[in-house]
């Protein structure tokens, strides 16, 4: 499986201030628009996805709102992470100590919230060069380059069983676990009309072209009625 | 009477004043945790204020929303025209990793849309209850208002959550 990107599907920052448009065109690499907020990453082999959707009331006392919520997974991982690196929730981002290593992402409705992580196994450097330095980065980026910022889980666990295992042991302490299949996950609702994008080619061919305005649009779709 | 004390110069020091100004002294009151709740507006339990002005009512979302949500990037707002039902979504926030919805208190049609939140979204975080208004809505049932929290409950509300 080659790389693909997954930028967020606000219009706070055109795509061409995300992503290495021409690289990623010339590559085939897929550029798909999330509906959460959050940044830009990409998705490989070595990426682990863990997404928490929830109803409001899932965890007793947690307000559906982004720093709550963020501060609520931190002590989760912390637990997941405990006596393998020095793990610390730094502004929102997971990191061992000044190093990153797992971005988020939230979408919040008044009776759900998402909480999405990518988590980096591992990954290749070369993928990394189709992004671009975010704009807004957070303060302990401190401008370093990707290299310089981000680290890999396997250097600091055994393998991704124990990260599972270790993640499944601190959700029991608030949920009961039961394994089950993608496509319980999946909406049967024929009415239901997602707002995540896979970007096609052309679009990106727009964007070279200067076609992306960087001034305000309105999501296609929104208000849902 | 340490407390009094406490919340007054705490409120002067937020520099909160009456929206409409028409009330001669600032009409508010501190909730436990810092976030400020003005008198002479309805609250949704979701955070969001409704300001009646009869034929018009201005909506945004609470201080403590605000305060939660952290710094505001972007916003996303209905077009004039648009119809919005109580407790239904009629735009969102977006934080810095964060889309979370605004629902409006009450039904009724976009009659304007703050266009500075375009440019300025931050104003949701520097003024919530004035610059940072979102929608005006021409009311379809006034009576709605009626099951939305005072002042008052609303601020026992955000203290209760707050207790967690």
């Amino acid at each position: 499986m080659t790389a693909r990107l997954l930028p967020p599907l606000s219009w706070v920052s055109p795509v061409s201030e995300l992503v290495e448009v021409e690289p990623v065109l010339r590559d085939n690499v897929p550029v798909v628009r999330r509906f959460s907020g959050g940044g830009t990453v990409i998705v490989d082999q070595g990426t682990v996805f863990v997404t928490f959707i929830c109803n409001k009331t899932a965890v007793t006392g947690l307000q559906p709102f982004p720093r709550d919520i963020m501060s609520w997974t931190g002590q989760l991982y912390g637990k997941v992470f405990h006596g393998f690196g020095e793990f610390q929730l730094r502004e929102n981002d997971y990191a061992f100590s000044h190093r990153k290593f797992g971005g988020n992402a939230q979408s919040i409705t008044k009776d759900r919230w998402v909480h999405h992580t990518s988590f980096l196994w591992d990954y290749d450097v070369k993928n990394m060069n189709y992004l671009k330095n975010p704009k807004r980065a957070p303060e302990y980026r401190l401008a370093r380059n990707h290299t310089d910022f981000l680290c890999r889980m396997n250097e600091y666990m055994p393998s991704r069983s124990v990260f599972t295992e270790g993640l499944i042991a601190a959700l029991s302490e608030h949920f009961t676990i039961q394994q089950t299949g993608p496509e319980t996950a999946l909406s049967h609702d024929n009415d239901f009309e997602p707002s995540t994008k896979l970007l096609s080619p052309q679009d990106l061919q727009d964007i070279i072209s200067s076609k992306e305005s960087s001034t305000v649009q309105r999501v296609p779709g929104w208000p849902q009625s | 009477m340490a407390l009094r004390l406490w919340a007054s110069s705490a409120a002067n020091a937020l520099k909160i004043s009456s929206s409409g100004a028409r009330a001669a002294a600032p009409a508010y009151s501190i909730s436990r945790y810092f976030s400020t709740v003005l008198d002479g507006l309805k609250y949704s339990s979701s955070h969001e204020w409704v300001k009646n002005e009869g034929t018009v009512a201005t909506i945004g979302i609470s201080d403590h929303a605000q305060g939660h949500l952290g710094e505001v990037v972007f916003v996303e707002l209905p077009e004039a025209g648009t119809k919005v039902t109580q407790g239904g979504a009629f735009g969102n926030v977006e934080s810095v990793k964060a889309t979370s919805d605004v629902n409006s208190p009450i039904s009724g049609e976009v009659v304007e849309v703050n266009e500075k939140l375009s440019g300025t979204p931050g104003l949701i975080n520097t003024s919530p209850y004035e610059d940072g208004w979102m929608i005006k809505v021409k009311p379809s049932s006034p009576s709605e208002l009626d099951a939305l929290l005072d002042p008052a409950k609303y601020t026992k509300h955000c203290e209760e959550e707050d207790a967690h």
